[in-house]
């Protein structure tokens, strides 16, 4: 079958020219200022990126990476016990609550984070059920909590079926034999359970931090106009402001953050196993 | 009580997970055009919808730009997977991870550095760079799920097929290609799905007026909540529901077959 290598040139020739070349471009872009009208008048520089170095970015910077962190770590929280529930069913059970489980994310992106501005919007349904109870209305969205509700509901998926699939390939007979040797509960999760799951954890993890920390939907929607995490920032460069230089640093910046963060989890994660969920 | 326990627990997190559809679902057949009140049952938001000239613009968009990034991408990651399943370890590796890169990128990443490439080959941000685009992040995809079936795949009866005579294009359009075929299918289904989904990548690559439903979707957003968009998302909502019901029909029954065999 070697003959057939050839068939894969058209690709390799696709992915030169719409995966690499562009990589290249937004890095060279990163390094050079000059003007975007003007094509091929740059400067190398490092220019941007010190401009990164304004308190002004560092603190979106760093409310990104925090919001990020926090629904990360909530997600984890909620979806662990959702996995281990799940994966303790029986197959037909199973397969049916992880359908379940699926098909809100196969709604479009937009809608669903729409929808929690229906439902938690100044004259949205929760206010409207707050009023008929006689409470005063609260103030729901535009502000840091919608936003982390917003990345929860729309990545907890991506949390629970790494673990889940961890959980249900585990050798239940190892926790039988703990158990025999006795073992309570609580003992059998931390030495037996968990550390048998890390690989899932980990890609749950990844899989939660990369969008939340990229994502300008999100924060769009239910943070208002003018909240601003680092996707925002990424967007305002590209589309408004026009300059693709500081954009593009700032995009690198994004990748250097995410590289290192699957760079740590993946020493957790020995058996480079991960959830198998792609 | 513990089962007790995980069973409250369970509603309560189906219910997050449902609450937002459900409301946007029973709110697409309000006769207000408040989301405060319920003010009876009314179909005219269907109608509207379909009256709309900016989402049905959008519809039309979405769909053709889907299918044709289905078909393409289908056609060149289907036989990018054969001729990469059939390279020596190294530029396998290379070519793979290459492959990745869309996948891990963060769209945000993928889209504005598409953005760089269409500004320096001075093609004009529209229809085709949206098409471009879509076909790029789709096709790794479209390799993921082919190259498994072709792990399956008895090398050796491609090999028969020439000893007896074949070509390699004849072994592949006969021997190989029908084997894999229910790879290629879920490949064409999730570049479909996928496609109809995508809004970052879409956001940054297009212009001239070309839009998809979620970039509609994003700049109705935007200038407040309209009813119309709930009664798209009903319809979007069950449309997806009948795709994937369809998709995890086929996955069962691909495993019961296997099941047969075994």
């Amino acid at each position: 079958m070697k003959q057939l290598k050839w068939l894969s040139y058209p690709y390799i020739f696709w992915m030169i020219l719409f995966i690499i070349v562009p990589l290249i471009l937004v890095f060279i872009f990163s390094f050079t200022t000059g003007d975007i009208r003007l094509n091929g008048d740059f400067q190398f520089s490092i220019e941007n990126f010190q401009r990164f170095f304004d308190p002004l970015y560092l603190k979106v910077l760093g409310k990104s990476v925090n919001l990020a962190l926090k629904s990360t770590i909530i997600c984890l929280l909620l979806g662990y016990p959702m996995a281990m529930i799940i994966s303790r069913e029986n197959i037909k059970k199973r397969n049916v609550m992880i359908l379940l489980f699926v098909v809100p994310m196969w709604m479009n992106f937009l809608l669903r984070t729409y929808a929690w501005m229906t439902l938690l919007g100044k004259n949205g349904v929760l206010n409207f059920l707050i009023k008929k109870l006689g409470f005063t209305p609260l103030n729901f969205i535009y502000n840091d909590n919608a936003v982390l509700l917003g990345m929860v509901y729309n990545f907890l998926p991506f949390m629970v079926l790494p673990i889940y699939s961890v959980l249900i390939k585990m050798d239940r007979s190892l926790i039988e034999a703990a158990e025999d040797l006795g073992a309570n509960k609580v003992k059998v999760f931390l030495k037996i359970i968990f550390p048998l799951s890390l690989p899932g954890v980990v890609s749950g993890f990844t899989m939660v931090f990369m969008p939340a920390l990229s994502t300008f939907v999100i924060s769009r929607l239910l943070g208002g106009g003018q909240y601003m995490l680092i996707g925002n920032l990424i967007e305002q460069q590209f589309l408004w402001t026009g300059d693709w230089h500081f954009g593009s640093a700032i995009s690198i910046i994004m990748m250097a953050f995410i590289l290192i963060g699957m760079a740590i989890t993946s020493k957790f994660d020995k058996e480079k196993e991960g959830g198998g969920l792609w | 009580m513990s089962k007790f326990l995980k069973k409250i627990y369970t509603i309560l997190i189906f219910i997050f997970l449902y609450a937002p559809i459900v409301v946007l679902i029973v709110f697409s057949f309000n006769n207000s055009k408040s989301r405060g009140s319920w003010n009876g049952f009314t179909l005219k938001w269907y109608i509207e919808l379909f009256k709309n000239e900016e989402i049905m613009k959008a519809l039309y968009y979405t769909i053709i730009i889907a299918v044709l990034s289905a078909i393409i991408s289908t056609i060149i990651g289907t036989f990018a997977a054969i001729g990469i399943y059939n390279m020596n370890y190294l530029s396998k590796k290379v070519a793979l991870n290459i492959n990745y890169l869309p996948v891990l990128n963060p769209d945000i990443v993928t889209a504005v550095s598409l953005m760089t490439l269409y500004r320096f080959m001075n093609i004009q941000l529209g229809f085709l760079s949206m098409l471009l685009s879509h076909i790029t992040f789709c096709i790794p995809y479209v390799i993921l799920s082919v190259l498994p079936k072709l792990k399956q795949l008895n090398r050796h009866l491609a090999e028969a097929a020439m000893d007896l005579g074949a070509t390699p294009f004849y072994a592949l359009r006969k021997v190989i290609i029908p084997e894999i075929m229910p790879g290629i299918v879920t490949g064409a289904l999730m570049a479909f799905t996928l496609s109809i989904d995508d809004f970052v990548i879409s956001f940054f690559n297009t212009g001239s007026g070309v839009t998809n439903l979620s970039i509609t979707v994003y700049s109705m957003a935007r200038r407040g909540i309209k009813p119309e968009i709930n009664a798209l998302s009903s319809l979007m909502f069950l449309t997806v529901l009948v795709l994937l019901l369809i998709i995890n029909k086929r996955t069962t029954k691909d495993l019961e077959k296997r099941g047969d065999i075994a």
